[in-house]
C-alpha cells in the first residue's frame, strides 16, 4: 500500500519548513533509516530519515520550495509492483484541524458577552437545616475539630508540619491532636519546607490524604514549586491517572507588626492556577464546614487562614457531620444599593464598611465568597443585577488582585447593569512597613470601603 | 564558675578581654531594654533576643578585619552591635521610628548597614546563607581578599538550600564562613528531634568543605577559630564552617512560652557556662581589672543602652510619605 511521507516537524515550535534537497529520487528503493531529504528550520538544516522502507513512487514537494507546512505530503512510498497512483489524494493540511472545541472551564474561561442573559441563578440555599443548634466556637477550634474530626474517619488523613506536634503547633491549631493520633499520623518536620511539601505531595500521589501545616504562608514560597508543579499538575500530566489529595494549610497575610517577609496575603496567587482549589474562610463555621471539605476532596486544596481571626468567635452548627460545599458563596447581608465582595480577613472591613453605610442610609448587600477557586459567580453576578454597583474587598496587593478578576467578570456578564465602574479595594502596592503608623496605611479599612461605596453611589 | 577550663591563651591582653567583656555586656543589657520595651508595647511583632549567644558574634568579629561582610537570620540585634552599629539606631528600628537603620520599615528582623558592611537580618529560615555566599562570591570576583560570615541556625541547617550553597561555595572556593549557631532548639524543636546526624559541622564533608566544632560560650575560643577559618578563606581555600555550640537563655521569641525544656536546663547553662562570667573571672583572676573597673564598665554600658532606648521613644515615627519610598531604586 502507499504511504505517504509528509513533512516533519523537527522542533517543538517548528510549523513550517525548507524542503533544502531531496536525496533520493522517484523510483529509487529506500530503505528505513535511509536519509531522504534535508530540511532547514528556522534554527537549524536537519536531515530526515525513512522510516517505512519501499520505492520513491512520486516526489510532492520539490527540492528548495519553502514554507511548507508541517504535515503535508511531500513524497509517495510505494510497494514493489505498484504504481505510485495508488497513493491517496493528497490532503493539504491535514494538520490545521482545530483541537476539540474547548468545554469553557466551570470557572474563569472567558464566555462571549452576554449582556441580555438573565440573573444567574444563586444558590441560596442555608448551609444548615434551620434549627439546628449552636455552638459559640473560635476560629482556631473550629479548625481543630475538623481537623480531628476528618482524622477520626478516614486514617489515611496525617497532618504534617513545623512544631504541629509536641509544640501542639505554633498557633496551637493542632492542640491535643499528637496526643489523640499519635506520632504516626501528627508529624513534626525539620524546617524543610521544600523537602517536606514533596514528601507530602508524593505520599498523596501514592493515595494518602495529607494535611501539610505551613507555620505561616510566607514560608509555603520555599515550597511553592512542589505545591504547584507537582501537587497542582500531576492529575492532568498523568491523563487523570493520579493526582494529589492534599491539604495546604496555615496562617495568610498580614499578623500584626512582622513586617514585609511575614505580612502577604497569597489569595491572588493561588487562585491563579488551574488543579488547585482556594479556600479561605471568615467565620467559625466555614472555617469547620471548609476544612472538612477540603480535606475529602481528591484535589489539592490551598487552605487560607488567618492569624487575626483564630481568636475570633462564632456560632457553629452542632451537627454530627457538617460540611460546606466549595463554589457557593454566603451572603452575610442583603441590601439593595451596593454589592460588597470579599472573603477572609476582608470580611471583617467589609462588615463594618457595611454598618457605616447603614448609618447613612446606604444599603449594602454582603457577599462572603468563602471559596476562590471555584468562585460563586452566580452569587454576585446576581446580586450585582440587583443593585448595579460593586466594590471589592481584599488584603492582597492590588496588581492582579481577585477584585480585578471579578470587575473583568462583571463587566463581560452585566456590563448593562452597571451604573459605575466596579471598585477594588486592596492592601497598597508596597512591601508591608514595619512602623506602626504605616502599616495601617498599607492595610485596607472600613473607612476606605465607605469611601468607594460612596463613589460608586455618587454620594 | 569555679574551675571551668578556659582555653584562653596567654597572649590575650588585658585590653582585648576588656572589650570582649564591654561588647558583649553591651549586647545582653540591650536586649534586656528590649524586652522591657517589648513588654511596654513600643515593640511589637517578632522580637528575637540574643541573650547567652553573645560570645558568639564578639568572639567572630574580633577575627574579622575592616571591609569584611556579614549576614544573619531574624535574631540579629547581637551581631549589629558587635559590628559597631549604633544602637540607638538598632534600638529605634525596634520600636519603628524614623531613626532606625530602617527608617522605621524593617523592624527587628530586618535591618542593615552598608557601612559596616551588615547585609540583615532574614526572616525566611535559611535565605540568608545563599545571600551570604553571594557576598562572597563578589567578593572573590572583585578579588578582594574580603570574607563573608554568614550566620545561620541549628535549625536552618536543615534547609535544602544550605546544601545547595555548600555545593557551589566549595566548587567556587567562596571565601564564605558558615557559621551554624547550634544553640540547640529551633523554636520548640531540640536538635535531635530534627536531624539525622548530630554534627552539624561534618555536614560540608560531602563536598570537600572542612568544618570544626567551637565552644561558643568562650569567647577566646570562637575567636581563635574565627582566626583559622579567616586564614584559610583569605588564602583562597574556600569556604569553611564553624559549628559553634551555644544556648540562649530567653524563649524563640518575645511569645514563646519555651515549654521544650525544663528551667533548671536553662539555669544550669547560666551559672555554669555564661560567656560573660567566664570573661569577667579571667579578667579579675588575672588582676586585669577590679570589681570597681568593671563596675564602672557596668554602669557606662547602661548608660549606653538608656540613651538608646530614650532615643527610640524619642524619634517620631516615619512621615507617612515613606509608605511610598523605596519600593523601586
Ligand atoms: C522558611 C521558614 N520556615 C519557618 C519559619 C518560622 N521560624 C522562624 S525561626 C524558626 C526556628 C529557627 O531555628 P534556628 O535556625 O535554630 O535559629 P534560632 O532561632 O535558634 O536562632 C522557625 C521555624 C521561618 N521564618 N522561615
Ligand atoms: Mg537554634
Amino acid at each position: 500500500m502507499a504511504t505517504e511521507i509528509l513533512m516533519p516537524a523537527l522542533s517543538p515550535t517548528m510549523e513550517e519548513g525548507k524542503l533544502a534537497k531531496w536525496l533520493v529520487k522517484e523510483g529509487d528503493s529506500v530503505s528505513s533509516g535511509q536519509i531522504l531529504a534535508e530540511i532547514e528550520t528556522d534554527k537549524a538544516t536537519m536531515e530526515f530519515e525513512a522510516v517505512d522502507e519501499g520505492i520513491v513512487g512520486r516526489i510532492l514537494v520539490a527540492e528548495g520550495t519553502e514554507g511548507v507546512k508541517v504535515n503535508t505530503p511531500i513524497a509517495v512510498l510505494v510497494e514493489e509492483g505498484e504504481s505510485a497512483d495508488a497513493a491517496p489524494a493528497a490532503t493539504p493540511a491535514a494538520s490545521t484541524s482545530a483541537p476539540p472545541a474547548a468545554t469553557p472551564a466551570k470557572a474563569p474561561a472567558p464566555a462571549a458577552a452576554a449582556p441580555a442573559a438573565p440573573a444567574p441563578a444563586a444558590d441560596r440555599s442555608p448551609d444548615w437545616p434551620e434549627g439546628t443548634a449552636m455552638k459559640t466556637m473560635t476560629v482556631r477550634e473550629a479548625l481543630r475539630e475538623a481537623m480531628a474530626e476528618e482524622m477520626r474517619r478516614d486514617d489515611d488523613v496525617y497532618l504534617m508540619g513545623e512544631e504541629v506536634g509536641e509544640y501542639q503547633g505554633a498557633y496551637k491549631i493542632s492542640q491535643g491532636l499528637l496526643d489523640e493520633f499519635g506520632e504516626r499520623r501528627v508529624i513534626d518536620t525539620p524546617i524543610t519546607e521544600h523537602g517536606f511539601t514533596g514528601i507530602a505531595v508524593g505520599s498523596a500521589m501514592a493515595g494518602l490524604r495529607p494535611i501539610v501545616e505551613f507555620m505561616t504562608f510566607n514560608f509555603a514560597m520555599q515550597a511553592i514549586d512542589q505545591i504547584i508543579n507537582s501537587a497542582a499538575k500531576t492529575l492532568y500530566m498523568s491523563g487523570g491517572q493520579m493526582g494529589a489529595p492534599i491539604v495546604f494549610r496555615g496562617p495568610n497575610g498580614a499578623a500584626a507588626r512582622v513586617g514585609a517577609q511575614h505580612s502577604q496575603d497569597y489569595a491572588a496567587w493561588y487562585a491563579q492556577i488551574p488543579g488547585l482549589k482556594v479556600v479561605q474562610p471568615y467565620s467559625a463555621a466555614d472555617a469547620k464546614g471548609l476544612l472538612k471539605t477540603a480535606i475529602r476532596d481528591a484535589n489539592p486544596v490551598i487552605f487560607l487562614e488567618n492569624e487575626i481571626l483564630y481568636g475570633r468567635s462564632f456560632e457553629v452548627p452542632e451537627l454530627e457531620d457538617f460540611t460546606i460545599p466549595f463554589g457557593k458563596a454566603r451572603v452575610w447581608r442583603e441590601g439593595s444599593d451596593v454589592t460588597l465582595v470579599s472573603f477572609g480577613i476582608g470580611m471583617v472591613h467589609t462588615l463594618e464598611a457595611a454598618d457605616k453605610l447603614a448609618a447613612e442610609g446606604i444599603s449594602a448587600e454582603v457577599i462572603d465568597l468563602r471559596t476562590l477557586r471555584p468562585i460563586d459567580y452566580d452569587t454576585v453576578i446576581a446580586s450585582v443585577m440587583k443593585t448595579n454597583r460593586c466594590v471589592t474587598v481584599e488584603e492582597g496587593f492590588p496588581v492582579c488582585s481577585i477584585g480585578n478578576h471579578l470587575s473583568a467578570y462583571i463587566m463581560t456578564h452585566a456590563f448593562d447593569h452597571l451604573d459605575a465602574p466596579v471598585l477594588n479595594c486592596t492592601g497598597k502596592d508596597v512591601p508591608m512597613p514595619y512602623a506602626a503608623n504605616l502599616e495601617k496605611l498599607a492595610l485596607i479599612t472600613s473607612d476606605e470601603v465607605v469611601a468607594a461605596v460612596k463613589q460608586v453611589t455618587y454620594r | 564558675m569555679a574551675g571551668r577550663k578556659s582555653t584562653a591563651k596567654s597572649n590575650t591582653s588585658k585590653d582585648d578581654l576588656l572589650a570582649y567583656y564591654r561588647e558583649m555586656l553591651l549586647i545582653r543589657r540591650f536586649e534586656e531594654k528590649a524586652g522591657q520595651l517589648y513588654g511596654m508595647g513600643l515593640i511589637g511583632g517578632f522580637c528575637h533576643l540574643y541573650i547567652g549567644q553573645e560570645a558568639v558574634v564578639v568572639g567572630l568579629e574580633a577575627a574579622a578585619e575592616e571591609g569584611d561582610k556579614r549576614i544573619t537570620s531574624y535574631r540579629d540585634h547581637g551581631h549589629m552591635l558587635a559590628c559597631g552599629m549604633d544602637p540607638k539606631g538598632v534600638m529605634a528600628e525596634l520600636t519603628g521610628r524614623e531613626g532606625g537603620y530602617s527608617k522605621g520599615k524593617g523592624g527587628s528582623m530586618h535591618m542593615f548597614s552598608k557601612e559596616k558592611h551588615f547585609y540583615g537580618g532574614h526572616g525566611i529560615v535559611g535565605a540568608q546563607v545563599p545571600l551570604g555566599a553571594g557576598l562572597a562570591f563578589a567578593d572573590k570576583y572583585k578579588d578582594n581578599k574580603r570574607v563573608t560570615f554568614a550566620y545561620f541556625g541549628d535549625g536552618a541547617a536543615n534547609q535544602g538550600q544550605v546544601y545547595e550553597t555548600f555545593n557551589m561555595a566549595a566548587l567556587w572556593k567562596l571565601p564564605v564562613i558558615f557559621v551554624i549557631e547550634n544553640n540547640q532548639y529551633a523554636m520548640g524543636t531540640a536538635q535531635r528531634r530534627s536531624t539525622s546526624t548530630p554534627d552539624l559541622h561534618t555536614r560540608g564533608e560531602a563536598f570537600g568543605i572542612s568544618g570544626e566544632v567551637v565552644d561558643g560560650m568562650d569567647v577566646l575560643a570562637v575567636k581563635a577559630a574565627g582566626e583559622r577559618a579567616v586564614a584559610q578563606c583569605r588564602a583562597g581555600q574556600g569556604p569553611y564552617i564553624l559549628e559553634v555550640m551555644t544556648y540562649r537563655y530567653r524563649g524563640h521569641s518575645m511569645s514563646d512560652p519555651a515549654k521544650y525544656r525544663t528551667r533548671e536546663e536553662v539555669q544550669k547553662m547560666r551559672e555554669e557556662r555564661d560567656a560573660i562570667e567566664h570573661v569577667r573571672e579571667l579578667l579579675l583572676q588575672g588582676k586585669h581589672a577590679s570589681d570597681d573597673d568593671l563596675k564602672t564598665i557596668d554602669r557606662e554600658i547602661k548608660a549606653v543602652v538608656n540613651a538608646a532606648a530614650e532615643f527610640a521613644k524619642e524619634s517620631p515615627e516615619p512621615a507617612e510619605a515613606e509608605l511610598w519610598t523605596d519600593i523601586y531604586a
